[in-house]
């Protein structure tokens, strides 16, 4: 903030606080004429309503000359008067910064102790688990789901089934960095309608469904050209990749004809975010030891 | 010195009150009901039917909408038509400008509520209207400014009284509020979309000086207003203190102003803005009870109409949950209370204490006294009022100790740490401990609308019983003109 922003704010809030005094001073003059005190006025309005002139009750007079008292400590405290910091130095963020220095200073050590075994073991260490279960529940369970069991759109983490691997370094890789999958739009590559049925009903016949002959001939051919890149000629998907292994009955955006023909049509991203700058090396540890542990 | 003869009430414009004062009833009746019908659907979201018109998204700002401009402004432009009139000895201003300002309003409170309903909304909290609704608001709203300064002007008192200090300062600022917080640039002309003037951290912070300031001024200013006027008359008694009327009044619209910033804490605001939004908060507490105690005080010597008269007593407790809320207010302003206050349900319960408790409850209560003076007539029963007032005052303490419960509960689950530093509880598990505390709320909310029901339906025998009482009055002069020829 400029010098000029900080110096009209200060002059405002101190005019304001000073403005409270002189307010009460200004108030409690008596002036020439006026009624003796818990007389009326004087004045009357609609046939019959009347002031008295009482004097404002002591005890609320000293609550609020103490909060202004109160108001003039806190802005020499806190950080209120444009650019000035206040004796605290306090800032929101340094209070974070020191809250959470505290914290790793406290559970650091209780972590680390664990970031130091393997994942295949602690999934069988009842405690750890325990820890890595709190974890999932408040930062994974939103999109998988409290049973790890996912959505549409939304991995299920329970199953033997992986877009990038099952091995506990994958699933630490997809917490610590996230994930980014990407499936490209085929609709006019396919060369549109026609094509993409065609493609439909191969996709479909490769987990063993009923499909038109004809149809899924001619999308074999297309599939071969247009997707075995990255789904593999056999459609078992490619784990580096993060592309789909079709031939099973696990669907992430459904199986349906319709569903799957959206999803060539448009195309998908799907999104894991990285939560290594969040949760640090050491909690995703434990929570891809939890995961793991999911499907063993 | 003051004028002490009266004008005759035939020479007030009393129809565009009596418009009002119905109008207030019958939003009133309507939000209320909205507000059971979304506590019910939070306790079980079967009632939101998989319907998006009636789902809770949608109807919470039609509650909103309904209850603070639909309820609460009819009732102001009510009682501030009824008290300028009454405190000036003259005639309102205009004949057809009030009329206007009726429909006007009227229009704007009924198209907001359809449209959100439809799903057309600005996203801003207690300025959901989209831009249409938004510039005829503002045209309204500045009628009722002419009008309001026009009547002053003729006044035939030397005096301007306290409650219309209140209601001026209420019209300007909400007329501000409301310009400056709605600047938009429209999608297209016929496009209900648009672009706020403003992005990021000052677009919230605009929202939150006006949203802050619509309680401050259009809930509270203006009702203290309403206040000025119908306690000393209801009671009978000199209001307690000038001094402290005029001291309080400054020092509630200079601090208002400054505090909004206390909605957005802990977030992307600077430290110095925040700062400063929470020291206000506390210097506006002793200026909020300053209204309090000269409400109660104007009740000193004249106790004993608590007990045998029920609007007295709606008057009375309006003021108290008033000095409650502007307690509670300044200390959830804290940066330390706030961060276990925010986004809980503690703040929607203390809302309530407002809305229910002083709102609410002030409006009743002056309407119990302005009702059989606009019709001339007595109120049809004394024993509903008191019904209306245990229902309410039940209700209310029903509801916000359970959103307390909910509210604080809320914050302490959210922020509590394992043993080894992880959130102790998830987020859902914090709302299954909802429930009870919610069916417990809409309870307590059943009351209260069982209560304006039976306060809607007392005001209707009174209207009919006036009119059949000058049907009569009028029989019996043509009777007498009959014998006499």
């Amino acid at each position: 903030m400029s010098s000029f922003w900080s110096n009209y704010i200060i002059i405002l809030t101190v005019l304001n606080i000073v403005g409270c005094l002189w307010l009460i001073k200004w108030a409690s003059k008596k002036r020439k004429g006026e009624a003796s005190e818990g007389e009326v006025t004087g004045h009357v309005w609609d046939g019959n309503l009347e002031e008295l002139n009482n004097p404002m009750p002591r005890w609320w007079l000293w609550l609020f000359y103490i909060t202004i008292i109160f108001s003039a400590f806190y802005l020499w405290l806190y950080p209120g008067l444009g650019n000035v910091e206040g004796a605290f130095k306090w800032t929101q963020v340094g209070q974070y910064e020191d809250e959470v220095a505290q914290a790793d200073k406290q559970y650091g050590p209780l972590f680390a102790k664990y970031a130091a075994t393997p994942i295949t073991e602690l999934a069988k260490d009842k405690k750890a688990k325990a820890i890595g279960q709190r974890l999932f529940l408040t930062y994974c369970s939103t999109c998988h789901g409290s049973d790890a069991k996912g959505a549409p759109g939304f991995p299920n983490l329970a199953d033997k089934d992986w877009l990038y691997g099952g091995s506990p370094e994958s699933i630490k890789e997809s917490i610590l960095n996230g994930r980014s999958g990407v499936m490209p739009a085929m609709g006019a590559a396919l060369g549109g309608d026609k094509g993409i049925d065609e493609v439909v009903s191969y996709v479909q016949s490769l987990s063993g469904r009923k499909t038109d002959a004809a149809e899924t001939k001619a999308g074999k051919a297309k599939f071969e050209m247009m997707c075995a890149a990255c789904h593999q000629k056999s459609g078992e998907g490619n784990t580096t990749l993060g592309a789909a292994n079709l031939t099973d009955t696990i669907w992430l955006y459904g199986g349906s004809a319709g569903a799957i023909k959206k999803v060539i049509t448009e195309g998908r991203n799907g999104q894991m975010p990285a939560h290594k700058n969040f949760l640090g090396e050491d909690k995703s540890h434990l929570l891809a030891a939890y995961v793991y542990s999911l499907s063993q | 010195m003051a004028a002490t003869s009266q004008i005759s009430p035939q020479s007030y414009n009393y129809d565009i009150v009596k418009k009002f004062t119905i109008m207030a009833l019958v939003w009133g009746v309507l939000g209320m009901f909205t507000g059971l019908y979304i506590a019910l659907e939070l306790a079980w979201p079967i009632f939101n039917f998989n319907t998006p018109e009636i789902t809770f998204g949608r109807l919470r700002p039609v509650h909103t909408t309904l209850v603070i401009f639909g309820f609460g402004g009819s009732a102001l432009f009510a009682t501030s038509y009824y008290i300028v009139q009454r405190t000036c000895q003259v005639r309102l201003w205009g004949e057809l400008m009030p009329t206007y300002t009726f429909w006007g309003w009227q229009l704007a409170v009924g198209s907001a509520a359809v449209s959100y309903m439809l799903g057309y909304t600005q996203a801003r909290e207690y300025a959901e209207m989209v831009w249409p609704i938004d510039i005829l608001i503002a045209l309204t709203w500045v009628a009722y400014l002419v009008i309001y300064v026009q009547t002053l002007r003729r006044r035939s008192q030397p005096h301007i009284y306290v409650a219309n200090w209140f209601f001026i300062a209420f019209i300007l600022a909400t007329a501000i509020l409301h310009i400056v917080n709605n600047m938009a640039m429209p999608i297209g002309l016929f496009s209900l979309s648009s672009y706020s003037l403003q992005a990021g951290v000052q677009d919230a912070m605009t929202q939150w000086w006006y949203g802050h300031n619509a309680v401050g001024f259009f809930l509270t200013a203006a009702f203290l207003g309403m206040m000025y006027y119908f306690v000393p008359k209801q009671a009978g008694r000199p209001v307690y203190s000038y001094r402290l009327s005029i001291i309080h009044f400054w020092a509630l619209i200079f601090l208002y102003m400054w505090v909004g910033a206390h909605h957005l804490h802990w977030t992307a605001l600077p430290d110095w803005t925040s700062t400063l939004a929470a020291t206000f908060s506390i210097l506006l507490l002793l200026p909020s009870w300053g209204g309090m105690i000269n409400g109660i005080m104007t009740l000193s010597g004249a106790w004993d109409r608590l007990r045998s008269d029920p609007v007295v007593r709606f008057l009375i407790v309006a003021l108290a949950f008033y000095g409650m809320s502007t307690f509670e207010g300044p200390l959830m302003s804290l940066k330390s209370v706030n961060a276990l206050s925010h986004y809980t349900d503690w703040t929607i319960g203390h809302v309530h204490s407002g809305a229910l408790g002083w709102v609410a409850m002030i409006t009743f209560g002056s309407f119990y006294h302005l009702i059989p003076r606009l019709w001339e007539t007595t109120m049809y029963s004394t024993r509903l009022i008191n019904t209306h007032f245990y229902l309410a005052v039940v209700g209310i303490i029903l509801y916000i100790s359970a959103l307390w419960v909910a509210g604080i509960g809320q914050g302490l689950m959210w922020r509590a740490f394992d043993e080894y530093g992880n959130l102790a509880y998830t987020f859902i598990e914090s709302v299954e401990r909802l429930h009870l505390p919610y069916i417990m709320r809409a309870l307590g909310g059943l009351l209260f609308v069982l209560g304006i029901f039976v306060m809607t339906y007392n005001v209707y025998m009174t209207i009919r019983k006036a009119k059949n009482e000058k049907a009569e009055f009028e029989a019996k002069i043509a009777d007498k003109m009959a014998t006499a020829q």
